[in-house]
């Protein structure tokens, strides 16, 4: 029991140190629909509140994007800690940053906020734009605590509660009590549908603890993003690179023989064929898991994008006759995408045990 | 967005529409002729339509 859960710990941990040393890309990887909102912005901010579709788009893309700070409604909210590391470590608290208005002055470095990233710039907070928009100025290594990674830790230690507490639950026998009876039905649905069929009875057992671990992660996140607060977790890129990430990983690793030789030089292939089909699979080998990230990504990003469109509609008719469809419609999307949280989930682990399968298969040949 | 993205992203949902609502009519057949085996249909069902929405999807974001 002890060694399932701190691999699980320690791979959950692996994906929250990946995460914010790829901090500084947390709010690139957005659609076409937001990268506009990046241009409208800047014409918005001079007619400030008479077009209600660029104030959508703007507090859409706010939702979703990465922040340092937690924001619980309107005015309510606490500052994370920014950690940065330019000659030296600067650890310090967002609330300097003032929601992105005010410079931050640290031993003598001197640090702005601009749409969620942190640049290095001089006392006056000036920072020089390229023709796109971007700042050019330096940006520092950033390793700070933003919200997705305050509530991937929030969601560890949960974890790490829930399952401990399911694993007590067999110490009077083998029916469980307490939280292990709610476990229990999807643990042995993890190892008896996805794992053992994929996997094979022989080595289902080593991949066990990742193929939670990743099910109920992502499950858990995908419905934390349901809630209002603003938890936009598996719709960032970054994280769900992080998770294909640990699964290519792990899938090479524990490559042996006939998967390599299934890449590389294919059996009952003509020889002629043979490098042909080796670049093949190669680009196969990577596409798998970027396919696994890109499928999570879109579809958590789109279900919120989608809507927090509806609800902005709102405000754009704003009649009172139309309103409670949008209302409904809403209803109904939400039910869906509570649906679409534990699809992907699956999906995600099924196609991961998928790849384990085919890495450690030994079948015997043609 | 000008007309041709605007036509692109409308061919892609054609495109996964079409595949995900062909997959959906074989599966409700093959339920049809053998209800027993409704479960594992289902299973195959949601994992072939996951997937051919994950190309709609990059296909949508990439554009």
């Amino acid at each position: 029991m002890f060694s399932k859960l701190s691999v699980s710990l320690a791979l959950v941990g692996a994906m929250f140190l990946s995460v914010p040393t790829n901090a500084q890309d947390h709010d690139h990887h957005e659609d076409s629909h937001v990268v506009e909102a990046h241009e409208t912005h800047d014409h918005a901010a001079t007619e400030e509140g008479h077009d209600v579709k660029a104030q959508i788009k703007e507090t859409i893309e706010h939702h979703l994007s990465d922040s340092y700070d937690f924001t619980i409604t309107e005015g309510v909210s606490f500052p994370l800690p920014v950690i940065l590391f330019d000659e030296g470590l600067k650890v310090f608290s967002s609330s300097k940053f003032h929601h992105g208005e005010s410079v931050a002055e640290v031993d003598g470095n001197y640090y702005v906020l601009h749409h969620s990233k942190v640049y290095k710039t001089d006392a006056s907070g000036h920072l020089t734009m390229d023709e796109h928009h971007h700042p050019t100025n330096a940006m520092p290594l950033d390793f700070s605590i933003t919200k997705n990674v305050f509530m991937i830790l929030v969601m560890a230690i949960f974890m790490f509660f829930l399952f401990k507490g399911a694993a007590k639950a067999y110490q009077s026998g083998q029916t469980p009590k307490k939280a292990g009876r709610f476990l229990e039905p999807l643990i042995i649905y993890v190892r008896d549908e996805i794992a053992i069929p994929n996997i094979g009875e022989k080595h289902y057992k080593k991949y066990m603890s990742y193929l939670l671990t990743v099910f109920f992660f992502i499950w858990f996140m995908n419905l934390a993003g349901m809630t209002p607060l603003g938890i936009n977790v598996t719709g960032n890129i970054t994280i769900t690179f992080s998770l294909a990430l640990i699964t290519f990983l792990i899938t090479q690793v524990s490559g042996n023989k006939h998967y390599w030789m299934h890449i590389f030089w294919m059996p009952g292939v003509p020889v002629v064929l043979k490098p042909v089909m080796a670049i093949i699979e190669l680009i196969g080998l990577f596409v798998k898991p970027f396919s696994l990230m890109i499928r999570l990504y879109a579809n958590m990003l789109a279900g919120h994008v989608v809507l927090m469109s509806i609800i902005g509609l709102i405000f754009v008719f704003g009649s009172w006759l139309i309103s409670p469809a949008f209302f409904g419609l809403t209803l109904v999307l939400s039910l869906l995408e509570l649906l679409v949280a534990a699809l992907q989930a699956y999906i995600f682990t099924m196609l991961t045990a998928l790849y384990f399968g085919s890495a450690v298969e030994e079948h015997d040949h043609h | 967005m000008e007309i041709p993205e605007i036509v692109g992203a409308g061919l892609i949902v054609i495109g996964a529409g079409l595949g995900i609502g062909r997959i959906g009519g074989s599966a409700m057949e093959a339920i049809a002729r053998q209800p027993e085996a409704t479960a594992k249909i289902q299973t195959a069902m949601l994992i072939a339509a996951a997937l051919i929405e994950g190309i709609g999807f990059a296909a949508l974001f990439a554009k």
